[in-house]
């Protein structure tokens, strides 16, 4: 189906009789050239580009629940590219480079929205830290200025800048970053995989791998057996539970993270906020709730649901930033199961197992992701090379010591 | 949460430090063949079930001891609290 601004008129004019489902409903086929487990954000970016740019539609997406039910609709929606390390910052930047083109290329509105990030800083070290992370984005070829208390009064007038704890000194401002409507981005991407052939199977568990010789030929799924030349992993939160089932290891653990939306209230955050004092950051929907989240809770957990200190937390760090939201009632709060790595960053990567490959371990950074995330897991599939951006999110960076650690916490999950 | 403290009684979890797996309790011996793989095991690889799990957490807001929690990751609840070092050799 075909969206534009002519279609929306007549349809209004016949009374919306005219709207198709946006992917069909498919039985499995015994065989296909790539299965892909999991239909979330990632999973169907991954079908898209596969047969966008690499040419193979014959392909399934296979989702335990409905499309979507994951982590693409649980986030708060936010896309930024300004990461430190240069094994990170390009794979970010293309990824937002993407978001730019995202609507035309999928003609979708997922309205991609480049309100700006701001990270609030609150001392001299911390201001140099950001200078750093700004020269960082520059040089990877994002954008990225500093700004002066003054500048920020004329943006954020409302911030508690006189705070006698945390006084804010200024902040690093990325105009390009922004919000876009998570759901949207996962329709997007499955309207367009399913119109070049992929099939999209929901409400179809994969219960175990075919393997032999060391080589990975279909799943048993709920809905029978499906074989496949390659299989690939993009399940976040159930990493560690569906490589189990072949015995594979991750060195992952799975927490979770809440996320926060108040009644609705007049347009009044533009772009994204961050606090650099404690964890926090909102920006506004365009229904006008905030939408804000800061730690997750701690400890291993698939409940997708949080519990009550984080939720403290996260309103004292907000109130903290900006007192007026101190009256705004939360409406909402829900739980994602994130997939956090022992050193905050990704894998996207062969398995031991032939024919089998991995993307997982986002933590809670995987929605900003998307588009890169997809585009470099079909590079893999296709290829079996990783993508120039992706080169760095192996396996063998953990016994080879070469860990990506973007916040050098070290190998402790819940601290990333 | 609460967690049972086993000298003080139910405690806020708010209290504690989460370190996850309690495999971490055995580190490998450095002189020991395949130390090399052992330790990477040991440092990048945790358990991670969906179901209970035996975990490390530090009573840093408290007394300072290390429990370890039998705890169902799915629903949150608390099977079992020991002190640390009374599991000693029993978990592996």
């Amino acid at each position: 189906m075909k969206y534009s601004g002519f279609k929306v008129l007549w349809e209004g004019l016949k009374g919306n009789t005219g709207w198709k489902p946006l992917w069909r409903n498919p039985d499995p086929k015994k065989n296909y050239e790539i299965i892909i487990v999991g239909g979330g954000g990632h999973g169907l970016a991954t079908a898209y580009y596969l047969a966008e740019k690499f040419k193979i539609t014959n392909i399934a997406v296979v989702e335990k629940g409905w499309l979507g039910s994951g982590n693409i609709g649980r986030n708060t929606t936010i896309i930024r590219s300004n990461y430190l390390l240069p094994q990170n910052q390009p794979f970010y930047e293309f990824s937002l480079k993407l978001w730019e083109n995202l609507e035309q290329e999928l003609n979708y509105n997922s309205m991609v929205s480049q309100r700006g990030v701001l990270n609030i800083f609150h001392s001299d070290s911390q201001r140099d830290a950001f200078v750093r992370r700004g020269n960082a984005m520059l040089m990877s070829g994002a954008d990225a200025s500093l700004l002066g208390v003054d500048a920020l009064k004329k943006l954020v007038p409302f911030l508690d800048f006189q705070n006698s704890r945390f006084p804010i000194k200024g902040g690093l401002w990325q105009p390009r970053g922004g919000t876009v409507r998570h759901d949207a981005v996962a329709w997007g991407y499955a309207k367009e995989a399913d119109s070049r052939g992929v099939d999209i199977i929901e409400n179809c568990e994969v219960t175990n791998f075919l393997i032999k010789n060391g080589r990975c030929y279909g799943v048993e799924t709920t809905k029978g057996v499906i074989k496949s030349k390659k299989v690939g992993v993009c399940v976040a939160g159930s990493s560690s539970q569906v490589m189990g089932k072949i015995g594979i290891n991750l060195p992952v653990e799975s927490h979770v993270l809440q996320a926060f939306v108040s009644e609705g209230l007049k347009p009044v955050i533009p772009g994204v906020i961050t606090f650099g004092a404690g964890h926090f950051y909102v920006s506004q929907s365009n229904k006008g709730g905030l939408v804000f989240g800061g730690d997750i809770d701690g400890y291993n957990s698939y409940a997708q649901r949080g519990n009550l200190p984080v939720i403290e937390d996260v309103c004292e760090g907000g109130v903290a930033l900006m007192p007026m939201i101190g009256r705004a009632r939360l409406l909402r709060t829900w739980g994602g199961i994130m997939d956090m790595s022992m050193d905050g960053s990704p894998i996207i990567d062969r398995t031991k197992i032939r024919n089998l490959y991995f993307n997982g371990g986002w933590c809670y950074g995987g929605f900003k992701a998307t588009p890169a995330s997809g585009f470099c897991y079909a590079h893999l599939l296709a290829t079996d090379k990783p993508h120039n951006d992706a080169k760095d999110f192996l396996f063998n960076r953990f016994e080879r010591g070469g860990l990506i650690d973007e916040k050098g916490q070290g190998n402790q999950p819940n601290l990333h | 949460m609460l967690i049972d403290h086993p000298l003080l009684g139910l405690r806020d979890s708010s209290e504690f430090i989460y370190r996850g797996d309690a495999k971490l309790l055995y580190r490998p011996n450095w002189k020991s063949k395949n130390s090399k793989t052992k330790f990477i095991d040991y440092g990048y690889l945790r358990k991670n079930p969906a179901g209970v799990h035996k975990e490390l957490w530090y009573h840093e807001q408290g007394d300072r001891s290390w429990l370890v929690v039998t705890r169902n990751t799915v629903t949150h609840e608390i099977l079992k609290v020991e002190l640390a070092r009374d599991t000693k050799g029993k978990l592996k």
